[in-house]
């Protein structure tokens, strides 16, 4: 099978506003950045053949792309739910690349959006994992546990402490404090970060993610008819995808994740390495996310996170700037479908703030992680 | 808040184990005779991790025994839930919730009892402890 690198990419992007949104309910957030995406793409719906949603936890309609499709009045050629969790807005372009490379589809139309900052009553059960009668009969209930038992683990084979840990969310709020569209627009210090309050020991309030409402969106088209598109595309150079174990019980280690796999597919279809990059979208639902992932893509040797996030390596104008948005942490909470349009934007180059803006970005990774750390997707993107 | 909602009002479960899940019936039954046991393969002779399931995870065989654990194992890693997800926590924070590798293999999702949460460690010896209650009874541990 031929290299599919450089013969896909971007060309529409679209972000809601994001934060509490309590008059709009999850599907009318989604509504919202179709319209918007197609706006930034100069589309129509009738343009639209491929359409791609994150199934919502809360809105547990079956077939949700089916019925988003039908509130527009799309008709397309593909549609189908992915639920890899926080791996799925990169999921949905790689799903979306392959749909056009099968002849199914020609424009691909990838939504999500998400109702957690405010109530969203909804008629259905929400979904959950299904595994929950495992876990919660001894008190376990929450993400932010499985997230704890692995940065215990970090600390406990690499010598981290919470105090590095600290250093990923300074960071990631330094940059959304540069962000009109973030949520959180206060500056931290460490001393902040270490005097906010266990949620789960060893992680604190400021190393967990926000809840939000808002959405994003993304239309993957090839990147022969890309051209003609008003803004300037962006290439879908590598992808990847690893899911290692699916419940805690049965993870081999929880240091070392699928992003290790999963990027070096990426890296290897885009024949790039770490050292290529010029910026990093890494999912960051907690800072030991940030930190674990930015080992396992090679952009430092695992164990070695504690000391990389430092000394303003992973902020803009430094070696690596990572979630340039402001991430989870501090932007909002979509499910890394902000770090997908993120990264598209440095790389059209004129569109974000330009304090945030990484000079002569021309590639960047993104990483997407969910699940019980089970669940990892990569992709590589380049200024065409 | 209540038994049944959450703060934003949403509808809480009761946090009860499953007892009708058709692979688990065993596991919980033999619990209430206070033995910890897991399923081994009758085909490559390894242990199957928790949940149960139909086939064994390593070979697929569906020819498997549930056998009696020795209850000792190590803890893997450990968290102290320093907030109360659900309504009958409340007051009883910080808790111990630990991955407990069991020796035979398998790993479990339960809680180190009778030690302080500070005083828990990753290695840490443990053995189990059943806490019975009047529909099931739960494997939990404590220093071994």
């Amino acid at each position: 099978m031929s290299n599919i690198s450089g013969r896909y990419a971007v060309v529409g992007v679209a972000e809601t506003k994001v934060g509490k949104r309590p008059d709009a309910s999850t599907h009318s957030l989604h509504l919202e950045c179709m319209k918007a995406c197609l706006d930034d793409a100069g589309l129509e719906v009738s343009d639209i053949d491929g359409f791609l949603t994150n199934q919502p936890l809360n809105d547990a309609h079956r077939s949700y792309a089916v019925r988003m499709a039908n509130m527009a009045r799309m008709h397309p050629n593909y549609a189908t739910d992915l639920a890899l969790g926080g791996a799925t807005p990169i999921a949905m372009v790689q799903n979306a690349v392959m749909a056009i490379e099968a002849g199914m589809a020609n424009t691909v139309l990838c939504v999500h959006a998400r109702k957690r900052g405010t109530p969203d009553p909804s008629p259905g059960n929400p979904i959950r994992h299904g595994d929950e009668h495992w876990e919660e009969p001894w008190g376990h209930f929450s993400a932010v546990a499985n997230h704890a038992f692995a940065a215990q683990r970090h600390m406990y084979e690499f010598g981290t402490k919470s105090e590095d840990l600290a250093h990923v969310a300074v960071a990631t709020r330094k940059h959304a404090c540069m962000n009109n569209n973030a949520t959180m627009r206060k500056p931290m210090t460490i001393a902040d970060h270490q005097a906010s309050r266990f949620i789960c020991e060893p992680l604190r309030l400021f190393d967990c993610a926000l809840e939000s409402d808002g959405g994003g969106a993304v239309i993957v088209t090839s990147a022969e008819r890309a051209r003609d598109f008003p803004k300037k595309p962006v290439a879908i150079l590598g992808m990847g995808q690893h899911h290692p174990h699916f419940s805690l019980m049965d993870a081999p280690t929880l240091t070392t994740l699928g992003g290790r796999k999963s990027s070096e597919l990426a890296y290897k279809m885009a024949g790039l390495t770490p050292k290529d990059m010029d910026f990093a979208e890494i999912y960051d639902c907690f800072t030991i996310t940030t930190m674990i992932t930015l080992e396992d893509y090679g952009f430092c040797k695992k164990g070695e996170g504690k000391d990389f996030v430092k000394n303003g390596r992973i902020e803009v104008g430094g070696e690596l700037p990572v979630n340039t948005h402001g991430g989870l942490l501090s932007q909002a909470h979509i499910e890394g479908m902000l770090h997908v349009t993120e990264a598209v934007r440095q790389l059209r180059g004129n569109e974000v703030e330009p304090e945030r803006q990484v000079k002569d970005a021309k590639v960047g990774i993104v990483s997407g992680h969910g699940g019980s750390l089970c669940m990892h997707a990569s992709l590589i993107l380049g200024a065409l | 808040m209540s038994e049944t909602s959450d703060s934003r009002g949403r509808n809480i479960r009761k946090v009860r184990p499953f007892l009708e899940e058709l692979e688990a019936k065993p596991f919980w039954a033999n619990l209430r005779e206070h033995k910890l046991t897991a399923q081994r393969c009758n085909g490559c002779g390894m242990f199957f991790s928790y949940p149960p399931q139909g086939s064994c995870p390593h070979c697929l065989s569906t020819d498997y025994t549930w056998t009696q654990l020795s209850g000792k194992g190590k803890v893997y890693s450990f968290v102290n839930y320093h907030r109360a997800w659900h309504p009958s926590y409340e007051g009883k924070t910080p808790y111990n919730v630990s991955l407990v590798d069991l020796d035979e293999g398998p790993r479990l999702i339960s809680n180190v009892i009778d030690c302080p949460v500070d005083q828990v460690t990753i290695g840490m010896p443990v053995e189990v402890v059943y806490e019975d209650n009047e529909e099931y009874t739960l494997p939990k541990f404590r220093p071994a």
